[in-house]
């Protein structure tokens, strides 16, 4: 007993051990694969009894926000790519409002449909994603293969755009920095059509699968309120009920001219985190709809800016709804064309970090299925 | 003195989230339990199988499937025309270049991959003396080809760029001094 509680890491307060039952400190990670990354989770276990989660941060920090302060704002869009991989058309978008908000910079019409296009098709491919690796993190690998095939087409889409497939750096103040190719529009259709058959296919392999569903109803609950106080956002709060979308509450772009509904969960347990991102995919193919019907197919794509953009001395914020939550960007200018000083909300550290109070009570095996619901994206925690 | 005395107070929290499940389910009558156990067992079994159908859909059709056989398809293999891969500098058949060592690409590098070394001719005027590339710190943003008002630095093509010597990184990217229309 003296050999455990001397090794109780940090984080943890002070135990008395019970003589009954022997408690021990397990590390899951860096080098798991349910972690998704290097995240580090010393887990404090009764047998197979979760009794506490400690998440240990910082293990792919790069210090973007204090590289930011050396670049220009045009350089650092590329940066952005780098927090949230799988939201980072929307990391750009939102590096990209905030300059414009200090800069007085509008963006065309055209512009602003491109923008949104791009921004649901990254949340449809995300989700695809998460849909993919929720699947294999319970043990069902043909899910993932089957998540990998439709975000392929969306992936491609993206690569006929602007030439990357994962590091995108493509909007830039003022717009984006090419215009969408001809085949832009054809291929959403098809990708839309292929996701309508792709969805109920999907409920078919693990939605209605009973394992899955026992698995993850009633495991992993999040009240209300833990939710807000712990500043969760996203389909993590969403299925906890919090009815907040940025999308819709605080509308940037032209957000507000589309109708969307935003899906809440009732119970907040894992079971209600994937029913809200795969209705979530849902209103992103309405949105598409919407857009494709509504865009029109000419004009300018980027306005006219100086090479140069300087933001007068003050400070600019812009936050977006990115796949996982509440992204914000606060700058603070000093009239120079470098930020003085680039401040990034990012939505996963505080979805992280409420892992303690969700999983615990819990099995070992449980919180694997909370951290797939949870889906962190570890670069975008520690920056 | 009992067990708990001994130690001192209990603390609150040891045992606080223990959900008791099974002591509910030994109040039930059993028959429930029984209905419930094979409810789950056909339920699951069903539900299996109605994933199963997709699965052995996809077995049958096998051209349903999108998978790329690389690197076998590598003759056939079709790139996208927007693709961005290490920076190029197009060179037209005499060995010559568009570069004016005009260094904006330099300036637009956010890594300092880009270092442009000017020199001058016998005219006493600007050229290009040598166009340094490092593929090692380059992030593939294609803020340079964005700055160069000349076209004369592209994305490339081409994605197998790993290498065992990190020396073989740093490229000299214009093949002779000067620039073709000068
Ligand atoms: S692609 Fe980006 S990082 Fe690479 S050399 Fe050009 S500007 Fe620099
Ligand atoms: S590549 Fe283009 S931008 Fe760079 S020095 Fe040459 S002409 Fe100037």
């Amino acid at each position: 007993m003296d050999l455990v509680s001397a090794q109780v890491p940090a984080g943890f307060p002070e135990t008395h051990p019970n003589e009954l039952t022997e408690e021990f400190y397990l590390n899951m990670g860096p080098q798991h694969p349910a972690t998704h990354g290097v995240l580090r989770l010393v887990v404090k276990l009764d047998g197979e009894t979760v009794k506490g989660v400690v998440p240990h941060l910082g293990y792919i920090h790069r210090s973007i926000e204090k590289m930011a302060e050396s670049e220009t704002y045009v350089q650092n869009i590329h940066l952005t790519d780098r927090l949230d991989y799988l939201s980072c058309h929307m990391n750009n978008l939102c590096l990209c409002m905030a300059v414009e908000k200090g800069a007085n910079i509008g963006v065309p019409e055209r512009g602003e449909y491109i923008r949104i296009m791009i921004c649901e098709l990254q949340r449809l491919q995300s989700h695809l994603l998460w849909w993919a690796t929720f699947g294999m993190d319970l043990g069902a690998l043909t899910a993932f293969l089957y998540g990998f095939d439709q975000r392929e087409q969306i992936t491609d889409i993206f690569e006929d755009v602007c030439g990357a497939r994962l590091t995108m750096n493509y909007f830039r103040p003022g717009g984006s920095y090419c215009d969408v190719p001809d085949t832009f529009i054809p291929r959403v259709k098809a990708v839309l059509e292929g996701m309508e058959k792709s969805l109920d296919e999907y409920a078919d392999l693990v939605g209605g699968n009973m394992i899955i569903q026992e698995r993850c109803q009633g495991i992993g609950v999040l009240t209300k309120e833990k939710a807000i106080s712990y500043g969760c956002s996203g389909p993590v709060a969403r299925a906890a009920g919090v009815d907040y979308d940025v999308r819709r509450d605080d509308p940037y772009g032209i957000y507000d001219r589309f109708d969307f509904d935003v899906p809440l969960g009732k119970n907040g347990d894992c079971y209600d985190r994937y029913t809200v991102r795969i209705e979530e995919m849902r209103q992103s193919m309405r949105i598409l709809e919407q857009c494709i019907k509504e865009m029109p197919s000419e004009g300018p794509y980027r306005s006219k800016i100086k090479t140069v953009i300087k933001i007068p001395e003050g400070h600019s914020y812009a936050n977006v709804e990115t796949a996982r939550g509440l992204f914000g960007t606060y700058i603070v200018s000093d009239n120079k064309p470098k930020p003085y000083r680039l401040k990034y909300r990012s939505p996963n550290f505080s979805n992280v970090n409420i892992i303690d109070e969700v999983a615990k009570g819990f099995k070992v095996a449980d919180l694997v299925t909370v951290l797939a619901t949870l889906d962190p994206v570890i670069p975008d925690i520690d920056r | 003195m009992t067990e708990v005395d001994k130690h001192g107070s209990r603390p609150q929290n040891l045992g606080a989230f223990e959900r008791e499940p099974e002591k509910q389910d030994e109040e039930k009558p059993k028959q429930g339990m029984i209905a419930r156990y094979c409810s789950l067992i056909f339920g699951g079994t069903k539900s299996l199988l109605t994933g199963m159908k997709v699965t052995i859909f996809t077995f049958l059709n096998p051209k349903s499937t999108v998978t790329q056989q690389y690197p076998e398809n590598k003759d056939t293999l079709e790139m996208k025309e927007r693709f961005r891969g290490q920076v190029i500098m197009p060179h037209n058949e005499d060995g010559e270049h568009n570069c004016t060592a005009c260094t904006l690409c330099e300036k637009a590098c956010p890594n300092g991959s880009i270092n442009v070394l000017p020199t001058k001719n016998i005219a006493g005027k600007k050229i290009l003396g040598k166009y340094i590339y490092r593929l090692d710190t380059c992030t593939i943003c294609a803020l340079c080809v964005e700055a160069c008002p000349f076209d004369a630095i592209r994305m490339g093509q081409d994605f197998e760029l790993a290498t065992l010597n990190k020396d073989s990184l740093e490229l000299v990217l214009n093949k002779k001094e000067g620039r073709w229309k000068s």
